[in-house]
């Protein structure tokens, strides 16, 4: 293969330099080059090694079906692999790298793999490194051995290890019409859309429009093709109702006719300029889309067809015409269809010399006779290809008579000297986008393809997407499916000879003799044997071939392979290409990258929820933590204490004296209407509807399944109006729970829901001297015991911002929760602190708060965990029996009533050493393992009332353990000590304290 | 997906929140029949083809919606508010 550029022709702007690097040599091209012409025009043809066999490949196509020439590109640290050469547009400064090789692309080690050909074939990895399934080499630790040279061996392009510096940008867009492809459908469908006036944006995966136009000789009203399609694509974009994007690969069609794209903004670019991005993914929602894909041409495969200098008919003619590069001195082609005719025709008015066009057709048309004759090239009827010549690069075919009807090959074998050889194989209508939305794809015997499938979404395909195969009724197909109207549409003139567009149904030459490694999936190194291998070993469907072999599975998707190896597979199984099936094409149509797709979406994404008062803690030396997305104090530490001295010391002074702690996280819902308290005796298991205007009281929710859902305390502020509180971590589910129940089991309940949480700000005062915090400073009510007794609600005043106190108890102390608007949340909270100087009021974090409760037994999330009842938490008294509730019929399921369930106790160290969260309860004096465990540690603190470590359990028969002696054993972080278990009412079992 | 909310209008699924099939029937809320409960709490068909299902407009208005829509090709054939279907259903009367 001599490829080099032709002395003139192709769009490439040749009085312009631009300068590149391959493998660290430097080239150079001309604007409009993308890197596979440019270096076809500076001799090179070896673009990379196979990926099994490391076998040398050249380009072997010219657009998104590529699967030889990848390259990395290289850029300061970053390094993008798998880039198709025939895709990249080159730019000053470019830096590109061959892929798998080692050490060099010219010479490379592993290329003895394919001295060891046969024992690479299909399954190899899995039959070989697997290991056997008993004995001493069983299970995969063979293969975990043998794998990191394998992978090493194997493989595409390396990624990048160090952050992507680049930009990248979402879009979202609507319209009405999207048209994908911008060939001679694409272009007349979208005028015909845009001419009703809808919204249309047209999508072109390369950097200008014309599809098959650009490589067309064809004369369209007269003009040359591509220019035609320039002058009408110009037209379109300058419409006020057409967005016109070009380098934008659609990639994915996905439900409610949403599709992906994917833009180059800039990386074809020398210089971003700055805050470009690179690319942008859009997501684009249409009313319609007309997929105007347009065709892949498919290779013949036969014995040695990937040795660089054999490529795609259709590409020998785009370098030639689209970029002016001849890629090969003396050219042959090798077709089963006319369509190489119109390739060779191209050829020639190009300069390109063809040797020969040899067709497995006994017979063709005149038209391709006159064709052949005044190209200069022999015509080599019913024969085919057998066999290839090369060092690095094709220097001769071999060719042999073929039959066309039976497949059968004889004859004396015939030399034909050539360095470039241009396989047609026939067209499949790029059917990708339209699979991903539609059903099976149906075959077609003239084509010798898929066509669409039935649309399960809005679309319609156009032009040879549709499978029209000629100029004149791909315009037609797309002027039609672009028009709204039944009237016939005004078309351009096309001149160029007719050709027919069925082929032979052919699709492998197989030689009797022991010949060559025919390949099928060129990227991932798929031969025919390979599949014949696959079916002989059982792997029949489609889907087991794909994964047996890896056929199709590479990063092309098996654009040029799919149909081959489906048709091997038929023939192996004496079924037709239907019967064996096709496998369906899933996103992406071509390679995204993952910096595309995230966009600007990445780092930490969760929003940080903050009370009204953090400021404050923050500059009152709180350690915070987070809590679900609040960030909440769990200590105030100074003086340079422990967490644990300082949650001690918190909590002592509550029990003491007086606390105030934040409890503005938690949930808060507005209930209101008639029907509010019918509905809340639904919602909790015990009676609301009879509490007085007033009063609070606690409630306790299950879920359908019987199993404790939520608690929390609510107040009744009018006859139709509740505050309902939830717990901080479950305020999001609890109001989404309540909405389903009322939209969707009862619509008939009058009752209005609103979440408050972020409306108001909560502080709990707690300890023996909350009654005298708040005489000091609350105004316009009295805070007596009469006038506010346990569970009662007043309003009143702290200074000017009016509050509503709840008298009610976490910590087991007189306690209050003060309530004002959210943005006066610091300022009560300071005349709070303020009035109980006397006191030495004690700010309490979360560590304290935990404390209290595990002292008194009181449940939270570590206990309400989706596995307890209420008769686990020892809830029953709660269990009204009045009425129905959610959960009131399931919770009396055999499997809750279990005596063997666990139940909630406390816990109390014998050896005054701390207990870990999380230790099981066993009944073994020393560590052992695996232990027979009894129960489970759900929450642990160091008492300062008890003066002893303490926990609360869910245990196996909890309360019939009471008094007995056990051991909490933490295997994982080496902890063991005995406990005693006792009632989970450790402190004040009475309750005497906070009822005072 | 995009679902067509009778009252935003049409909105992508990610401010949706599936809530489960819509054609199970809650059993009366006096009943203890625990295979009619067992059944309404955890048995569900997987049909291929046409199904109900509840969906919460969580990132909108805050309604639950009735959609029936297609197993297969997950195309919606129709959407309304729950209240208005479960009201009809049930008469506007709870048991
Ligand atoms: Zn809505």
């Amino acid at each position: 293969m001599t490829a080099s550029r032709l002395p003139k022709g192709g769009r490439v702007d040749r009085a312009k330099t631009v300068r590149f690097t391959f493998d660290g040599k430097a080239y150079s091209g001309h604007p409009g080059d993308v890197l596979a012409s440019a270096l076809l025009a500076n001799g090179i043809t070896l673009f990379g090694r196979s990926f099994k066999y490391h076998r040398p490949r050249g380009v072997f196509a010219a657009g998104s079906d590529e699967p030889n020439a990848l390259v990395t590109v290289l850029s300061g640290s970053v390094r993008e692999p798998n880039v198709r050469a025939t895709e990249l547009e080159i730019y000053d400064g470019l830096v590109t790298a061959s892929q798998n090789r080692f050490p060099s692309l010219e010479h490379d080690f592993m290329a003895v793999n394919q001295l060891a050909g046969p024992i690479f074939s299909a399954g190899f990895y899995y039959k070989t490194f697997m290991g056997p399934a008993i004995g001493p080499l069983r299970s995969t630790k063979v293969w975990m051995f043998f794998e990191k040279f394998i992978r090493r061996a194997a493989g595409l392009g390396k990624a990048g290890v160090t952050a992507d510096p680049d930009h990248y940008e979402r879009m979202n867009a609507f319209c009405d019409v999207l048209v994908v492809g911008t060939g001679p459908a694409g272009l007349l469908a979208a005028e015909a859309a845009a001419e009703t006036g809808a919204q249309v944006i047209i999508a072109e995966e390369r950097p200008i429009a014309g599809g098959s136009l650009l490589a067309s000789v064809e004369l369209i009203d007269g003009r040359n093709a591509a220019v035609w399609a320039r002058e009408k694509a110009a037209a379109l974009a300058a419409l006020p109702n057409v967005r016109f994007l070009t380098r934008t690969s659609v990639w994915g069609y996905y439900d409610g006719n949403v599709l992906t794209a994917i833009e180059h903004v800039s990386d074809f670019k020398p210089n971003r300029t700055k805050g470009q991005a690179r690319q942008r993914y859009w997501i684009i929602r249409t009313g319609k889309t007309i997929l105007a894909t347009g065709a892949f041409e498919r290779p013949i495969v036969f014995p040695g067809n990937d040795c660089p200098g054999v490529m795609l008919a259709d590409a020998v003619r785009r370098y030639a015409v689209e970029y002016g590069v001849a890629t090969g001195n003396n050219v042959t082609l090798f077709t089963n269809n006319d369509s190489a005719y119109e390739a060779a025709r191209a050829l020639s008015q190009a300069g390109v010399n063809i040797v020969a066009i040899v067709d497995v057709r006994a017979d063709v048309s005149g038209a391709c006779i006159e064709i052949a004759s005044s190209a200069g090239a022999e015509l080599v009827l019913g024969h085919a290809v057998t066999g290839t010549h090369a060092g690095k690069t094709l220097s001769s075919i071999t060719v042999q008579h073929f039959n066309a009807q039976t497949g059968h090959v004889s004859g004396t074998p015939r030399e034909i000297k050539t360095d470039c050889l241009g396989v047609s194989g026939g067209w499949s209508p790029a059917i990708h986008l339209a699979s991903q939305a539609g059903g099976k794809p149906e075959w077609d015997e003239d084509l010798q393809a898929f066509l669409p499938p039935e649309p399960n979404q809005n679309w319609v395909t156009a032009g040879s997407a549709a499978g029209y195969m000629d100029t004149v009724s791909v315009f037609s197909d797309g002027a039609t499916k672009g028009s709204s109207s039944k009237a016939k549409p005004k078309l351009p003139s096309v001149d160029a000879p007719m050709f027919d567009a069925s082929p032979a149904a052919v699709f492998q030459i197989e030689p009797a003799a022991k010949s060559q490694k025919a390949f099928v999936d060129f990227q991932h190194d798929v031969t025919a044997d390979d599949i014949r291998l696959a079916y002989r070993e059982g792997f029949h469907s489609v889907e087991h071939l794909k994964r047996y072999t890896t056929l199709g599975m590479a990063t092309d998707q098996g654009k040029t392979s799919n149909i081959p190896g489906l048709a091997i597979m038929a023939d192996a199984r004496g079924i037709t290409i239907p019967e064996a099936g096709t496998t369906r094409f899933r996103p992406p149509f071509t390679p995204v990258s993952f910096g595309a797709i995230a966009g600007e979406r990445y780092g930490d994404l969760r929003p940080h929820r903050l009370t009204p008062m953090h400021d404050w803690h923050l500059a009152n030396s709180a350690k915070t933590y987070e809590a679900g997305l609040w960030h909440r104090p769990m200590i105030y530490g100074s003086h340079g204490e422990t967490v644990e001295q300082a949650y001690v010391r918190e909590a002592r002074a509550v029990r003491q004296s007086v606390g105030i702690v934040d409890v503005s996280t938690l949930g808060k819902i507005d209930i209101q209407g008639p029907d509010a308290g019918i509905f809340l005796d639904r919602v909790y298991t015990n009676m609301f509807s009879t509490l007085p205007v007033g009063k609070a009281r606690y409630g306790l929710m299950l879920r359908e399944d019987g199993i404790v859902y939520d608690d929390g305390t609510t107040w009744r502020l009018s006859e139709t109006q509740f505050l309902m509180t939830t717990t901080t971590a479950n305020a999001g589910n609890v109001m989404q729970h309540l909405e389903f129940y009322l939209d969707c089991i009862w619509p008939d309940l009058r009752v209005h829901l609103t979440s408050v949480t972020d409306v108001w700000a909560g502080t709990a005062v707690s300890g023996p001297k909350a009654r005298a915090v708040l005489e000091a400073c609350v105004t316009g009510t009295s805070v007596d015991n009469t006038t506010l007794p346990f569970m009662g609600i007043v309003y009143g005043s702290i200074g000017d911002v009016p509050v509503m106190i709840c008298r009610l108890s976490f910590s087991g102390e007189l306690a209050y929760e003060v309530y004002c608007g959210a943005g006066f949340g610091t300022q009560v909270w300071e005349a709070l602190l303020e009035a109980g100087k006397p006191y030495d009021i004690m700010p309490y974090g979360l560590e304290a708060l935990g404390t209290l409760r595990i002292e008194k037994g009181h449940v939270t999330g570590a206990e309400i965990d989706g596995r307890t009842t209420a008769h686990d938490l020892h809830l029953d008294w709660m269990l009204s029996k009045k009425k129905p509730y959610i959960g009131s019929a399931m919770k009396d399921r055999d499997g809750l009533a279990d005596e063997n369930r666990l139940s909630l106790v406390g816990l109390i160290s014998l050896d005054n050493q701390s207990i870990n969260g999380g230790s099981h309860i066993v009944s073994d004096a020393t560590p052992r393992e695996p232990a027979d465990s009894f129960g489970h540690v759900t929450a642990a603190c160091y008492s300062p009332a008890l003066g002893k470590y303490i926990a609360l359990a869910l245990v196996k028969h909890g309360t019939s353990m009471i008094g007995n002696r056990a051991y909490a054993t933490d295997l994982l972080r080496g902890k063991h000590g005995a406990v005693e278990i006792v009632s989970h009412h450790m402190f004040d079992p009475e309750g005497s304290r906070m009822h005072g | 997906m995009i679902i067509k909310c009778p009252y935003c209008g049409p909105r992508d699924v990610i401010e949706f929140t599936y809530q489960g099939d819509a054609t199970r029937q809650r059993p009366d809320p006096a009943s203890s029949d625990q295979a009619a409960w067992s059944a309404y709490v955890y048995d569900r068909a997987n049909p291929m083809g046409s199904h109900r299902e509840f969906w919460l407009h969580s990132g909108g208005c805050r309604q639950h919606l009735i959609i029936t829509r297609d197993m297969a090709t997950h195309v919606i054939s129709s959407v309304g508010f729950a209240r208005d279907a479960v009201a009809s259903v049930k008469g506007g009367e709870h048991p």
